[in-house]
């Protein structure tokens, strides 16, 4: 990034906290994984306090808990149906990985890791293994039907099926795309409208101070949209290699 | 000095392609709340493909916006 060292991009900087090197990889503690292990850490603490004393009245820490549980079981259910629960454990990690992801990147001086194409595109790419793997599993090659719908005039074919299959090779590509473009325009654009309340007067700095309080509501909207989409879409993927249509 | 005007430019009219993203995002949630006006018991039903399209419309602007990041900073 050739930016200087405080303009919008700054904050995207990743920064060896604990530099580490073995056998040539680079594999340092950094800040992005510094706030993955805050992530981590938060999710596990929130679902340890949870249900440290379980009530049939549930408390309040309790009642969060449960909220989030039936909010991706839901989910899960609705779009992939009763055999999708088995993979609920997997969504609801995802899930709740990437919202904090998000959630704590909003933070003053915090790092988005979401921000990174890497860490998505890691994510997105073991979705779609993981999805073609469990669709070949489940169907065999009857999992090619997945590419030309039955009932499909032959002419038609000719078309769909490419079509189809460039839109089965483009779905990690767009889901992690998608998470990164939108955290990373949401941050950019956070960072401009700040520059612009310190170059302007006072009186008028209230102008882009206002616009700044509204995009960070905007942005905590998008920060929680965007982990329900990605949850979401994962499980449609899933419905695809269970249900196949 | 050209190459960054050049940059700038290009950068200014990949961004354009936003456009088709706003005007899609703004269908899918007109419309969404005209089916809700007219059949408040479809709400929860709709939320979920209402959600979706939205995800998948903007993706598409978004793909505008990532190839106006590269160009403005490669």
């Amino acid at each position: 990034m050739a930016a200087e060292s405080h303009g919008p991009m700054h904050q995207f900087e990743i920064q060896r906290l604990i530099p580490l090197d073995v056998g040539g990889f680079d594999i340092s503690y950094t800040n992005s994984a510094l706030f993955m292990t805050f992530a981590v850490l938060a999710t596990f603490s929130l679902f340890w306090v949870a249900t440290r004393h379980r009530t049939m009245v549930p408390s309040r820490w309790q009642s969060v808990a449960e909220l989030m549980y039936e909010f991706v079981g839901g989910m899960v259910k609705d779009n992939v149906g009763r055999e999708g629960m088995r993979y609920l454990p997997f969504i609801f990690t995802l899930f709740m990985f990437i919202l904090l992801g998000n959630v704590l990147g909003l933070m003053p001086y915090a790092f988005t890791f979401t921000s990174h194409l890497v860490v998505n595109a890691t994510l997105a790419l073991f979705i779609f293994i993981a999805v073609t793997i469990i669709g070949f599993s489940r169907h065999g090659l009857h999992y090619f039907s997945l590419f030309c719908p039955p009932g499909t005039p032959l002419p038609v074919a000719f078309i769909l099926v490419p079509i189809e299959i460039m839109s089965y090779f483009i779905r990690p590509v767009s889901l992690s795309l998608r998470l990164f473009a939108n955290m990373l325009a949401g941050h950019v654009l956070l960072k401009v409208l700040a520059g612009f309340i310190i170059t302007l007067p006072v009186v008028f700095g209230i102008v882009p101070f206002a616009a700044v309080f509204g995009v960070t509501l905007l942005e905590i909207m998008v920060a929680v949209i965007q982990a329900y989409v990605f949850a979401l879409l994962s499980c449609i993927y899933l419905n695809d290699a269970i249900n196949l249509h | 000095m050209e190459t960054e005007a050049a940059k700038m430019i290009g950068a200014g009219l990949a961004a354009i392609g936003v456009i088709g993203g706003g005007v899609g995002v703004g269908t899918i949630w007109a419309n969404y709340m005209t089916a809700v006006a007219r059949n408040p018991s479809m709400e929860d039903k709709l939320r979920t493909p209402a959600f979706l399209g939205f995800a998948l419309s903007e993706a598409t602007s978004l793909f505008a916006l990532v190839i106006a990041l590269i160009i403005l900073f490669t």
